[in-house]
């Protein structure tokens, strides 16, 4: 039984951070059908950026709660920055052409993005400083729960909660929701389109590097390729939560979490051996498809053809 | 427009034809053009394993600087050319062409992890280009072909290294594996380990596989901990054994972690912190050796590169060395007589030991057992062990060969008094015992 929960922990905990970076992906499908491929990388950057916060504040020096916090939220707001520069000069001017471009656009961007990194800090794993110390809690028996898990929990659910409230409880969320539910109306009733697009990709990608502060808290190595696989993944949660779908995309990324985890726990015990760890997640973006292609959570829109 | 741009197009591409043609012709017959000889080089210096390419570049700059200095090799000078190949198998294969067919070198170094050297390999083959791994420990590499040989031991004996000591040593009765599925490095280990471990009477009780970047390790580590083993064996590359060790260590697991010469670099101290400890590595030699050559080396190259050297960088050191030697025994660069020159190295007195290429044309040598010391981010020399049915080097005295046959635990300072006498007694093959009985 401990064992049991000690892998739901542990699934929870890597879901959590898929469901930060799956946010970002389902926000900007929500607003412009486009389906964000540098959003990964994003989540990367945000690790770096906060690596080189951490070291050059000198809070790797003198780990310390504060030195956290200030790290976490410079590297938002600098991801944030990131993430509207972005918009601005790699998808705003392709936008009026076929949503295909803009999709070549930002596969493009993903590569640019992670090998522009290799490029800067070349392509060698480091290890990120360790902040806040790292103590094992019991839950009970030989479940233990860590600090940076702790963390991982506390901060996400927060930053959930304050993007639900920026999106029903303020003016930009009205906008926000007036643009996803038509653009051109939205226009027409006098919303700078253009700005709210740059907030909800200011949004995201300051979700996502939360997502990456939290996870190089949590395993110390950070590496510019990092975010292929949790970017995948998350894009991945934001389709089985169905996309465009708030909640479903935290539903989402909790689910595959816990769904690749008890994989590898017990999996050998019905034949699946731990390799297909990636699989799993893969595997129920298919069935998701066949079953119920609007995702858990999403409508279903006939598409106008 | 058209038909100008159409034009220019059919022109081009028959002027690069012509000239791959041109090129294709004297692929196997490289031969060095004025007073250098071109060798190439290549690794990881920009991907996931970066430090093993560094390492590797480093260690064959230092031996070809100095070569150089003492004259060169038949008078002319050696060059090396290096590629990074970014750590994937793809781009190994594609860097070695360029190497061969562009730069025209009369042989290659690399890589060092075996996937990689496996990609490669049938290339410098087909080409018949003597590819000399320096640190490519899976069997697999060098039965590509009689071009391919490596100055360091292979798996099979890397692996029951580690099983020897975890059962003789180390006591245990049960291990847990946890390797990396993408990697042919650690897949001969986990086998080899296995079969020696079973042999000696313990149970391999649960086999867990990882994929290289992986970021989290907690399911497999949960699982394991269930089962108590003795020993966790880890057979990976450092960037992901950092974390693992961390992660086992947060999970309330206290075992000793043990695994191989991947985890030889200095980001591991960075990434696995205090959680590196109990930890033992298998390896090809310890820096902590007093033996005058090894210290000389050790020397140099910290002088020049600001950083101590790892195995890695001993073995292309090793590799570049024995590379020089056959080219002056073969009297050029003709690809078919250095092959055979290369193939041919017996006693050869390197850093890491003495080199002498099997049928199979790979080195049969001694490894050596090492605890990691976190605190001081450094490795201890823990023992030596022997492959079976090695036969000690020519003038081995009596120490080294009860160090063999007992397979016991030496202290360094033993191994200090035994190094000295040796040297004393012998100075022309003190060099050869020095290594050996480490």
């Amino acid at each position: 039984m401990d064992t049991f929960v000690q892998q739901l922990v542990n699934g929870l905990t890597i879901g959590s951070i898929y469901a930060l970076i799956a946010l970002g992906y389902t926000m900007v499908y929500g607003i412009l059908r486009l389906i964000n491929f540098a959003h990964g990388d994003i989540y990367m950057v945000g690790a770096y950026t906060g690596f080189i916060l951490a070291t050059s504040l000198g809070f790797a020096a003198n780990p310390s709660a504060f030195g956290f916090v200030v790290t976490l939220i410079g590297s938002m707001a600098i991801a944030a920055a990131i993430g509207m520069a972005i918009e601005r000069f790699a998808y705003r001017p392709v936008r009026k052409f076929s949503k295909m471009t803009t999709l070549i656009t930002a596969i493009g961007m993903s590569l640019f993005i992670e090998y522009l990194f290799v490029f800067i800090f070349s392509g060698t794993p480091r290890a990120f400083p360790q902040l806040i110390t790292n103590d094992s809690y019991t839950l009970f028996g030989n479940a233990t729960i860590s600090a940076s898990q702790i963390l991982i929990f506390v901060v996400s659910i927060l930053l959930m909660i304050a993007l639900q409230y920026i999106i029903f409880y303020t003016k930009m969320g009205k906008a926000m929701r007036a643009v996803s539910f038509n653009l051109n109306s939205a226009k027409l009733m006098g919303i700078n389109t253009d700005f709210v697009i740059a907030f909800t990709f200011a949004l995201g990608s300051a979700l996502a590097a939360a997502g990456g502060v939290l996870t190089a808290q949590y395993n110390p190595k950070i590496d510019p390729l990092m975010g292929i696989m949790y970017g995948l993944k998350a894009f991945v949660a934001a389709v089985l939560g169905g996309i465009g779908n708030i909640p479903g995309a935290v539903l989402g990324g909790l689910v595959i979490g816990a769904a690749e985890t008890l994989v590898v726990g017990y999996g050998s015990y019905i034949g699946i051996p731990s390799t297909y760890r990636d699989a799993v997640a893969f595997a129920i973006l298919i069935l998701v498809l066949l079953i119920r292609p609007a995702g858990l959570l999403g409508s279903n829109v006939q598409e106008k053809v | 427009m058209t038909r100008i741009f159409l034009a220019i197009c059919v022109v081009t591409s028959i002027l690069f034809s012509f000239s791959c043609v041109q090129k294709g012709g004297d692929v196997n017959t490289a031969v060095a053009t004025g007073d250098t000889i071109k060798v190439g080089a290549y690794g990881d210096t920009t991907g996931a394993t970066s430090s093993f390419g560094q390492s590797t570049k480093n260690g064959i700059q230092l031996a070809f600087d100095e070569i150089n200095a003492a004259g060169g090799v038949n008078g002319k000078k050696l060059e090396m050319i290096f590629e990074d190949d970014q750590g994937t198998p793809e781009k190994a294969k594609t860097v070695i062409s360029k190497l061969i067919n562009q730069d025209k070198v009369v042989a290659v170094l690399g890589e060092v992890a075996s996937s990689n050297s496996l990609a490669a390999a049938p290339v410098a083959q087909e080409a018949r280009i003597p590819m000399i791994t320096p640190s490519s420990t899976n069997p697999k590499v060098t039965e590509v072909g009689d071009y391919i040989s490596r100055v360091c031991f292979i798996d099979p004996f890397q692996g029951s290294v580690m099983a020897k000591f975890a059962a003789n040593t180390l006591k245990a009765k049960t291990a847990a594996i946890l390797g990396d599925n993408s990697s042919d490095y650690s897949k001969g280990l986990t086998q080899f380990f296995e079969q020696e471990f079973t042999k000696l009477g313990g149970t391999v009780i649960t086999k867990q596989t990882y994929a290289q970047k992986d970021q989290d390790f907690k399911a497999q580590l949960t699982q394991m901990r269930d089962q108590k083993p003795d020993v966790i064996y880890v057979p990976g590359y450092y960037g992901e054994v950092g974390i693992i060790a961390r992660q086992a260590r947060e999970l309330g697991m206290t075992q000793p972690l043990l695994g191989g010469d991947g985890w030889d670099s200095p980001e591991l101290w960075k990434l696995g912190g205090a959680a590196l400890k109990p930890a033992y590595i298998s390896n090809h030699y310890s820096a902590d050796n007093p033996a005058p050559e090894i210290q000389n080396f050790v020397k140099a190259y910290q002088t020049k590169f600001n950083v101590a050297p790892d195995s890695l960088a001993a073995l292309a050191y090793d590799s570049a060395k024995v590379l020089a030697d056959a080219i002056k025994r073969a009297g050029g660069t003709d690809s078919a007589k250095l092959k055979e020159a290369i193939n041919a190295t017996k006693n050869f007195a390197g850093v890491t030991g003495t080199i002498t290429l099997d049928a199979s044309r790979n080195a049969v040598k001694s490894a050596v057992v090492l605890e990691l010391d976190p605190a001081a981010s450094k490795f201890n020399f823990k023992e030596t062990i022997y492959p079976e049915g090695m036969t000690p080097p020519t003038a081995a005295t009596t120490p080294a060969n009860s160090n063999m046959t007992a397979n016991t635990t030496a202290n360094s300072n033993t191994t200090n008094a035994a190094t000295n006498t040796n040297s004393t007694a012998n100075t022309n093959t003190a060099n050869a015992n020095a290594n050996t009985n480490r």
